[in-house]
């Protein structure tokens, strides 16, 4: 065993022992943050390894949340499959976009994905009789379950949001050591150059959405389900934004940056929230600190300085 | 064992009204060394890049191994058998010597992308630095480094733009051996301002002045040649 894969096993043991060492409060928040983590992983295999800068990621994890929660409400599935037609529904809305919206780079492919996600905003209200729109939908407690085990009670819910973090980091960790993952970084590190040993740039950059989208969807269904509630207010661009902060300030391109940066960014809002309405300045001021300091973030920096094994 | 595995017919490139090349026919044969010379700006560049499909032509044909890839983009031709190494050196130097050449060996689809990767890096004298980031190469490394990844992809044309540009004499010689030692599996396409290497190197040398092709011939040949001399001293 390689000390790459003892340290994210360590992370997991972890997580799973501090079940049953934090208070119930807590229990939800990193229950949450977990599930966010997930999201903020699928994004940083586009932007971090890929060098995909996407201001549109909401829309596939709205569109993980929304094919999960309209399958419980209005279809009538179980909870399982409905988690399932979220992921794909988060790989199949990244699938399209790409086709689209890679034939652009740079600065054109941020703003046509944005404007994909505005679009995606947009539909979920025009449709509100079955979206709900604004208001949007709870799902109803009894469907929110595999199984006997009720996944919006704290501990099998910790435990969901647990699996799937663990599951997801792994395969993460899986690909950046993967051929394809050295080629999605050959993307970021020099296009032209890839496309002259061969690599299909078009190729290579969607089969990195459509993994990034599967995360995404993996993350809001689950995310769906866990919280009981489905909102059009995840499909804005502030859930675009939220998963490059995580990432930026984890670490791009980094296993278990999009982890430590939602932690961290979490408990940021939730303690200075406590202090002042302005809680969004000390996150811009937190922000500034990083570019000013350690523009790689947190791991990048210290993959730099000290530790270069890390992944 | 005169077969030809690549030939262009009027190849033409206009920048807005600039011929950077003008209706050029070109053969090269299977598993020779062909040196492509001329003057700065003669569109020496332009015309490999046409080969290689990193730009489109303006007219003209390209065949290669039996098939037309005029249209082929360039990563298609890379498929084909077609390998090119940049001018200005263009390695992945954030990463480490063995990802830039396991990114080019995995394309090709090794079994034991370790093992073929070191020796490919061994081939260029490498392999002691396979862990050290590209980018703090000194620059004669570097130039290895991107030659490596044209050959590591087992090519049936090599193109290569400047390979010698900043490399050491000792360097040089090295150089020499190992484009020998890759004939005649692979043919070789290459440009070169250093006349001793071209002199040295080539079974064929062409001559490219203003866009056109102004002669093609043996070494001896383009030695002898009025038109050639005339273009390089400007008489």
């Amino acid at each position: 065993m390689t000390r790459a894969l003892a340290l994210h096993l360590g992370v997991i043991a972890a997580l799973f022992a501090a079940q049953y060492l934090l208070p119930s409060y807590h229990q939800t928040n990193i229950a949450r943050i977990m599930v966010l983590a997930v999201f903020a992983m699928g994004y940083n295999i586009a932007f971090g390894y890929t060098g995909l800068l996407s201001l549109g990621h909401a829309l596939f994890f709205a569109a993980g949340l929304y094919a999960t929660g309209l399958g419980i409400e209005l279809a009538g599935l179980s909870a399982a499959p409905a988690l399932l037609l979220g992921l794909i529904a988060g790989g199949a809305i990244a699938a399209a976009t790409g086709v689209l919206a890679l034939r652009t780079s740079g600065v054109s492919f941020m703003i046509v994905t944005l404007m994909f996600a505005q679009t995606g905003y947009l539909t979920i209200l025009y449709f509100g009789t079955y979206t709900r729109g604004d208001e949007g939908i709870v799902i109803n407690r009894a469907a929110r379950a595999i199984g006997s085990l009720d996944l919006s009670a704290d501990t099998p819910r910790y435990f969901a949001a647990l699996t799937l973090f663990a599951i997801a980091l792994l395969i993460n960790l899986m690909l950046t050591r993967s051929r394809l993952g050295r080629s999605m970084i050959a993307m970021r590190e020099n296009e032209q150059r890839s496309r002259m040993l061969g690599y299909n740039p078009f190729r290579v950059k969607l089969i990195a959405l459509v993994i990034s989208g599967l995360y995404a969807g993996a993350a809001g269904a689950a995310y769906g389900v866990l919280f009981g509630y489905v909102g059009a207010s995840f499909a804005t661009i502030q859930y675009s934004i939220l998963p490059l902060l995580y990432v930026l300030l984890g670490g791009a391109g980094t296993t278990l940056g999009p982890f430590l940066g939602a932690l961290i960014m979490f408990y940021l809002i939730d303690i200075s929230s406590g202090y002042t309405t302005a809680h969004l300045f000390v996150v811009g001021a937190a922000l500034l600190v990083l570019v000013l300091f350690a523009p790689k973030g947190i791991l990048g920096t210290l993959r730099e300085r000290a530790v270069k094994w890390l992944p | 064992m005169a077969a030809i595995i690549l030939f262009a017919r009027g190849l033409t490139k206009h920048y807005d009204g600039i011929k950077a090349v003008e209706n050029v026919d070109f053969d090269l044969t299977a598993g020779q060394i062909h040196a492509l010379i001329g003057p700065n700006g003669a569109g020496k560049t332009t015309f490999v890049s046409l080969l290689s499909g990193r730009i489109t032509p303006s007219a003209g044909t390209i065949q290669f191994d039996g098939a037309d890839i005029t249209r082929l983009p360039a990563h298609s031709r890379v498929a084909r058998g077609i390998a090119y190494t940049f001018q200005i050196t263009s390695i992945y130097a954030n990463l480490p010597v063995f990802d830039n050449v396991a990114l080019a060996i995995q394309r090709k689809g090794s079994k034991h992308l370790k093992t073929d990767t070191m020796a490919a890096l061994a081939r260029v004298g490498l392999d002691k630095m396979a862990d050290q980031t590209a980018g703090t190469l000194a620059y004669g490394h570097q130039r290895l480094l991107e030659i490596a990844m044209g050959l590591s992809m087992n090519p049936k044309l090599l193109i290569l733009d400047e390979p010698t540009q900043g490399l050491a004499n000792s360097e040089i010689e090295a150089f020499k051996a190992l484009i020998r030692a890759v004939t005649p599996q692979t043919t070789v396409l290459l440009i070169e301002h250093n006349m001793d290497v071209v002199m040295d190197l080539a079974d064929q040398i062409t001559v490219l002045n203003f866009g056109e092709k102004l002669a093609t011939g043996t070494p001896a040949e383009i030695r002898a040649n009025k038109a050639v001399q005339t273009a390089y001293l400007g008489g």
